[in-house]
């Protein structure tokens, strides 16, 4: 599983480095990016679910690959 | 929808409400009391509701629409982000005021491209990182409120402890004195609350809130200090120093925006718990569940609205909206919005799936959640954690407050030591 976050959707709510900080930082102004170039470890892919579905912004998605 | 035209401007300010679709009022008590039934009706009915009270507005209900406005920007221009426009006087005012020095109270009331300095000058105070720095200030906050009524048995939820935590804070955070937390306190009901209503409040506390913060640069001019209002002193936007009025407004901004809010999101969740026995329990049960109570209480007792003005005409479904009107950003409604959750009128401590927009949506998104989460978490850890049971003492006796904020002033409690 990937992910990415859309940096020009994301408002920096955080939702999805709070829920899941093994897979995203976030920046001083809040801007959210996926760790490990959105690669998602072996079991964690329900958070990374979880962040797709709490982001306000819609700014997460996977790639298909 | 009715036959009341969204053009006609007849005052309707203390008449009942004949038709919420066509005369809402955002200030009507049983709606403050208890607005979602309302929303449910319009949802069917009337998705974007119109009224002419308080100088006329557009009241979106569903998720989508609210979402849609919110990132309308600036076509729905957040120069006059008030619920209730400012009296004819003060608007004159504003409009001089805004023309010679710029946007009053950045970035809220900016719109692209002035928005976006202002919103990265204070964004890096509320970052995760900083935010986790004033954490044990808050503790030791939350822990001295209760230590103080904790043997007497009774204890307001909302007075003595949620209105108690947001302006020592944001005081801490501005670099202004944390002591002096309950004029902070009176002069933002000036604004947000009585202000509403009450055109001289309104002058009167904005008046205050600006020289106080005058005196604090002049302050810092002479002896700068390792505080916030240094930093915006010593900040610059697009290459030039920040005036002292733009100064003035981002703090004015701070303090106003930290203060109700947070203490509203905190005594409602609190108002809660006191009341549903099962909730209650469930926290004492399982105290892991925190993280999404705490976003389920945000999304379910939504506190903030906020209002755009149209520039240009746009159409959102059947509403045509044309320069001047208002809309008001519904967020509270968008989440209850049943096509968005599951039970939408229901607490689920542990929702996991929870999109909510309490905090606003685009580029106008809180720029303090992060601290806002904070300080619901840590209130409500340490209130768990000191206290071993409590209950409301009479649910009638609660008051709400409404408008451009909504939540408990009044919640009295009884209280046992854990």
């Amino acid at each position: 599983m990937r992910i990415c976050v859309d940096a020009d959707k994301c408002e920096g709510h955080n939702r999805c480095y709070s829920l899941a900080p093994e897979l995203f930082e976030v920046d001083d102004l809040g801007v959210a990016s996926a760790l490990n170039e959105g690669h998602v470890p072996p079991g964690l892919e329900d958070k990374a679910d979880l962040a797709i579905a709490n982001c306000p912004e819609f700014a997460i998605s996977i790639i298909e690959e | 929808m009715s036959d009341r035209d969204p053009n006609d401007m007849t005052p309707r300010e203390g008449c009942p409400v004949d038709d919420w679709a066509t005369d809402f009022d955002v200030m009507d008590e049983g709606y403050i009391k208890d607005p979602a039934p309302i929303w449910e009706e319009l949802r069917d009915k009337c998705p974007i509701a119109h009224s002419t009270r308080w100088g006329g507005a557009w009241l979106p209900t569903k998720y989508d629409d609210v979402r849609e406005m919110a990132r309308a920007a600036p076509t729905l221009s957040n120069r006059s982000p008030g619920v209730i426009p400012p009296a004819p006087e003060m608007r004159e005012q504003l409009i001089a005021e805004v023309k010679e020095f710029g946007s009053e109270l950045p970035p809220i009331s900016a719109d692209p491209p002035e928005h976006k300095p202002y919103k990265q000058l204070i964004l890096p105070l509320f970052s995760p990182k900083a935010v986790e720095e004033y954490r044990a200030f808050t503790e030791n906050l939350a822990n001295e409120l209760i230590d103080k009524h904790i043997a007497s048995g009774e204890m307001d939820a909302a007075v003595d402890y949620a209105q108690q935590i947001p302006p020592r804070v944001i005081a801490y955070i501005i670099g202004i004195d944390p002591a002096r937390a309950d004029e902070f306190t009176d002069w933002t009901r000036g604004i947000i609350e009585l202000g509403q209503t009450d055109p001289d409040a309104r002058m009167k506390y904005r008046r205050i809130i600006r020289d106080f913060f005058q005196e604090m640069i002049e302050e810092r001019r002479e002896n700068p200090r390792d505080d916030a209002i240094s930093k915006l002193m010593a900040s610059e936007v697009n290459g030039e120093k920040l005036s002292d009025y733009s100064v003035i407004g981002v703090c004015f901004l701070l303090l106003v925006a930290g203060i109700d809010t947070t203490w509203s999101s905190i005594g409602s969740a609190l108002w809660h718990f006191g009341m549903e026995e099962d909730d209650r329990q469930r926290m004492y049960d399982e105290p892991e569940i925190l993280p999404t109570a705490v976003e389920e209480l945000l999304r379910y007792y939504s506190p903030v609205v906020m209002a755009r003005r149209v520039l240009d005409p746009i159409k959102f479904g059947d509403a045509e909206m044309v320069p001047g009107q208002k809309v008001i950003m519904n967020f509270p409604a968008a989440n209850r919005d049943p096509d968005v959750f599951e039970n939408p009128d229901e607490v689920v401590l542990d929702r996991e799936r929870n999109r909510h927009i309490a905090f606003g949506v685009g580029i106008h998104r809180c720029a303090g959640s992060n601290l806002a989460r904070m300080e619901m978490d840590v209130a409500l850890r340490v209130w768990f954690d000191r206290i071993g049971d409590f209950e409301i003492i009479d649910p009638d006796a609660v008051r709400w407050t409404g408008g451009q904020v909504r939540g408990v002033r009044t919640a009295p409690m009884r209280i046992v030591a854990s």
